[in-house]
């Protein structure tokens, strides 16, 4: 009996502890702070966002009252406008170039898109019908950020659209990969549907290359579009790490969205490889499903990690840990399950390609912490397979485009989001493959509309 | 998407917002400029004998950190040769053939100069015609604008001048400056006006510099009095635009103009009698693009209400305007605080206790040690001060109280009364 009790207790923690954990504006609050916006010209907040949304003009709109204009702005701009709300870096985007940063402080931008994204939700809007038919087929490879916003654009346009998605919801790492207590499921599901009741069809469970081949896509579409984002988290090639307890951090965050969570990490000692967004999704479900101690390892230090300044001070308030300059050398087990890690110290040394101080290993610096769990999460792998399938040029995975055109080395394929991510100082963005998809749709439509214009 | 069109007194527009006559209006390029922006119609620049304006013109009253809640100008009207206007109106009215273009015209109290102006701006094929008998500054102390504008006679005279040539509807556009706008509405209306226009800018003085002592703006020493407008204003257009829409003796399409910043202004005005309406100030203050939001949030707020055109909400509430003495005396509502969202501010409680009735207490919850405010509803007179005053929207509710007496107006229990008194009389 009251073993049940502190089941369903230790369960409504947990469930707790997965709410989303920013607050929406009250209302006099986006009233005022909407109020507060100079709604300035050629504003650089718009020129600070990747996907351009007129943002003095939905706060306006918020401000008059006019809430489905507001969501239609934001949303005619940024077809995952509810989720950027959430997890775009705003400080380094639109609210770090808001003029007020000089007068006073910034507009809460993301806050006051979420108000305006959030009530069409909450009211059951349709914000965008379909374009008059034109009788042309594309197909989209991916259902995540770049290719939904791919699909809306051209379903605008009058294509007739399918979605290829692997998955069984479609949505990418919105739906299954940024943890919930930062982005609800709902919210992505949400822009799927908004795009799923244009008339385009989402093939979910279909997985591109084993399911149906790039062929068979190429015969029976005018273009193809690749937005398959990246893949897992890859390997860390060191000795331990089939034990039972080590994970990848991607899976880990995946599992809290899609099954009930459990308290296997209730009390544990948990260690993070990495410093990427990732890294801190890992980091803070862990410590949200109840870890004692959760240590984020990185072979750098704090100035080279990947993940944005608001994720390094979430998982900071998350009491997550940091240790800088060490790496994992092996991974310890008993009895097929993982009792420590082996780390070596590192130094920074040359500077790399991107600019980066390469670290290197201090010899004989090794030493043993005690874990319960090492959860990988050290990137994403590439697509290759995949990629080469289609025949594509790519470095590392990485698939080249035409500058502008989204077009890759195969005439009729065009690739955007995740899948075209050079790296760089920071991670891949949502709100850069929605704009990536988005253009690349124009870009289609442009090709497409050339093609059919009778030669003179 | 609702039908946004409006028709005013026979005058086509593509919606019902237009740009006032002032400098948002000034030239075929800012003309051009707004209607590529959205707006559906503009009243040119006021046209007539080209005058000198003084530099320095405009102030603003800026109240707790809000910027332009009123504006006040000391602008004459047009000081550009009347060949040079007509020349960019034509090449505009031809660029945008369905937009709709006004002259707006001043001339002196001459029937001869306004024959020969409405002749020269019909030529070019304007839409309309609107004759400022409204600016309160510097044309006035010449005998024209407001000093038009407050006298009924020659307000008749001039329209029936003007519309012994003019071929397209003439608007009449009336200053505030004047107790009863009625009166002015009326002798436009009885000259033969086919619409009224209103307001135009209130005499106004925007303060005093307390370093220099000298009237705010100045020229070179000295100030004067010039024209208020801008949201502060609103209040006192939609007021005069009620007043005229329900009297009969008026009877001709409004113009309304006014404080309107947003849709939500520009519904109200409609509402209460308006066919169209007119901007300035929030133009002047936030440049033409904010027609995108007056256009799209009434076209909202119309299929959200499943209203087909927008005509067909004008002067939807003008039969609820009336005069006090037909309020009924027996309605009655109260203050409700929601507690939910009350914020304990007190400013209700002191509004009420040093201001009004003394009706909202400060009660400590015993259990909880808390402090709730509590409005005594048999002592609340329902003056609306406390759900005024209060920071939260929605927190304090005026609720009505359900009466056991039978409507009852000022009006109708003084002839009550008067009756009661006669049939005594008749009994003693
Ligand atoms: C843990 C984590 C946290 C992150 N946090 C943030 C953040 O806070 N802010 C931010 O801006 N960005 C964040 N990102 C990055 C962001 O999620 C990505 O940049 C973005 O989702 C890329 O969109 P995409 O459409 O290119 O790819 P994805 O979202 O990966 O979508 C690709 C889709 O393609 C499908 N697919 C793959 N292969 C096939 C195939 N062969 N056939 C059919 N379908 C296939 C996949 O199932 C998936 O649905 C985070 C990423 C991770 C991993
Ligand atoms: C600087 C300025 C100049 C104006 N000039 C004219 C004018 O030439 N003719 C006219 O009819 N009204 C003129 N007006 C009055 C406006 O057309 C309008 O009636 C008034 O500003 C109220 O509207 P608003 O509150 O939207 O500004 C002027 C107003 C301003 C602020
Ligand atoms: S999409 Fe992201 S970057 Fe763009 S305005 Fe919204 S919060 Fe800012
Ligand atoms: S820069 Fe800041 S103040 Fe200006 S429009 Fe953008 S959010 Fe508003
Ligand atoms: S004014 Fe409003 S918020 Fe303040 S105490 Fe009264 S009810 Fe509460």
């Amino acid at each position: 009996m009251s073993v049940r009790r502190e089941e369903t207790k230790t369960a409504s923690m947990l469930q707790a502890n997965f709410q989303e954990v920013v607050p929406a504006l009250k209302p006099k609050e986006a009233i005022d702070e909407a109020n507060r916006c100079l709604f300035c010209y050629d504003a650089p907040c718009i020129k600070a966002c990747p996907t351009s949304i007129d943002i003095p003009s939905f706060i306006k709109k918020i401000a008059t009252g006019n809430l489905l204009g507001s969501a239609r702005t934001i949303m005619e701009a940024n077809p995952v406008g509810a989720s950027c709300a959430r997890v775009c870096p705003t400080e380094e985007l639109c609210e770090g170039a808001c003029v007020l940063n000089h007068a006073s402080k910034p507009i809460m931008i993301g806050l006051l898109q979420r108000h305006a994204t959030d009530w069409a939700i909450k009211n059951q809007k349709i914000l965008f019908h379909a374009g008059e038919q034109n009788g042309k087929r594309v197909a989209i490879v991916g259902g995540g950020p770049a290719g939904l916003s791919a699909a809306r654009e051209l379903a605008r346009l009058g294509y007739e659209v399918t979605v290829f998605e692997a998955r069984e919801k479609a949505g990418g790492l919105n739906t299954y990969g940024i943890v919930s207590f930062r982005l609800p499921q709902e919210v992505a599901l949400w822009e799927v549907e908004q795009i799923e009741q244009m008339g385009v069809t989402i093939k979910t469970g279909t997985r591109v290359g084993v399911d149906v081949t790039p062929e068979e896509l190429l015969q029976s579409f005018e273009a193809v579009l690749l937005a398959a984002g990246m893949g897992a988290v890859p390997m860390l090639n060191i000795e331990g790490e089939d034990l039972i307890g080590v994970l990848d951090a991607i899976s880990l965050v995946e599992d809290t969205k899609t099954k009930p969570l459990t308290d296997l990490m209730l009390g544990k000692k948990v260690v993070v490889i990495g410093a990427g967004n990732t890294a801190i999704d890992g980091a803070t479900a862990s410590k949200r499903l109840g870890a004692q101690l959760v240590q984020i390892l990185y072979r750098r230090t704090e100035k080279e990690m990947t993940c944005y300044e608001f994720e390094y001070e979430f998982a900071k308030q998350d009491g997550v840990e940091f240790r800088w300059l060490v790496a994992p050398t092996r991974i310890i087990g008993e009895n097929g399950r993982v009792t420590g890690i082996e780390l070596m110290r590192m130094e920074l040394g040359e500077p790399d390609a991107k600019g980066r101080r390469r670290p290197e290993p201090v010899p004989g610096s090794e030493f043993v912490m005690e874990v319960d769990f090492v959860v990988k999460a050290i990137g994403q792998t590439r697509h290759v397979d995949l990629i080469e399938m289609f025949g594509l040029q790519h470095k590392n995975g990485i698939v080249e485009i035409e500058e502008g055109t989204y077009r890759t080395s195969h005439p009729h394929v065009y690739a955007a989001g995740d899948v075209i991510f050079g790296g760089g100082n920071t991670d891949a963005m949502v709100v850069d493959a929605a704009n990536h998809g988005k253009r690349a749709a124009h870009a289609i439509h442009t090709a497409l509309e050339a093609k059919s214009q009778p030669v003179l | 998407m609702a039908d946004l069109r409006i028709n005013l007194a026979g005058i086509e527009s593509p919606n019902p917002f237009w740009l006032a006559s002032a400098p948002p209006t000034n030239s075929g390029y800012q003309v051009q400029r707004a209607f590529d922006a959205g707006w559906g119609g503009a009243v040119w620049k006021t046209l007539g004998e080209p005058i000198i304006n003084v530099t320095s013109r405009f102030a603003g009253l800026h109240f707790g950190g809000q910027r332009v809640l009123g504006f006040n100008n000391i602008e004459l009207i047009t000081d550009r040769p009347l060949e040079e206007n007509l020349k960019e109106m034509l090449e505009t009215k031809k660029l945008f053939p369905k937009h709709t273009l006004i002259a707006s015209l001043m001339v002196e109290h001459k029937r001869e100069a306004w024959h020969e102006i409405v002749k020269k701006v019909e030529a070019i094929g304007v839409d309309g015609l609107e004759l400022n008998f409204g600016c309160p500054h510097g044309m006035a102390e010449r005998g024209m604008g407001s000093a038009v504008g407050q006298h009924p006679d020659l307000i008749r005279q001039q329209v029936e001048w003007v519309k012994e040539v003019a071929q397209t509807p003439v608007i009449v556009k009336l200053t505030p400056n004047i107790t009863d706008i009625r009166f002015t509405a009326r002798a436009a209306s009885e000259g033969g006006a086919d619409a009224v226009s209103m307001i135009n800018t209130i005499n106004s003085l925007i303060g005093v510099d307390l370093d220099s002592w000298l009237p705010i703006p100045h020229v070179d020493g000295k100030g004067a009095h010039g024209g208020y407008c801008g949201p502060a204003v609103k209040p006192i257009a939609l007021n005069m635009v009620a007043e005229c829409a329900r009297d009969p003796q008026v009877g001709i399409p409004i113009s309304g103009i006014g404080g309107i910043s947003t849709w939500q202004d520009a519904v109200e005005f409609l509402l209460m009698g308006a066919s169209g309406v007119q901007v300035c100030t929030a133009a002047m203050h936030h440049g033409f693009r904010i027609v995108e939001d007056m256009i799209d949030g009434l076209n909202n707020y119309l299929d959200e209400r499943g209203i087909a055109s927008v005509m067909d909400i004008v002067g939807k509430a003008v039969h609820t305007y009336s005069d006090w003495g037909h309020l009924n005396l027996n309605y009655k509502v109260v203050a409700r605080i929601h507690e939910e969202t009350c914020i304990n501010c007190n400013k209700c409680h002191i509004a009420c206790e040093d201001t009004s009735h003394q009706c909202i207490d400060i009660v400590t919850d015993e259990m909880t040690g808390k402090e709730r405010l509590v409005v005594r509803e048999e002592d609340c007179v329902g003056c609306n001060l406390c759900s005024i005053v209060c920071p939260v929207e929605g927190t304090i509710e005026m609720v009505e109280i359900p009466s056991d007496q039978p409507p009852l107006s000022w009006n109708q229990r003084q002839a009550a009364l008067a009756a009661d008194r006669s049939c005594e009389a008749a009994q003693e």
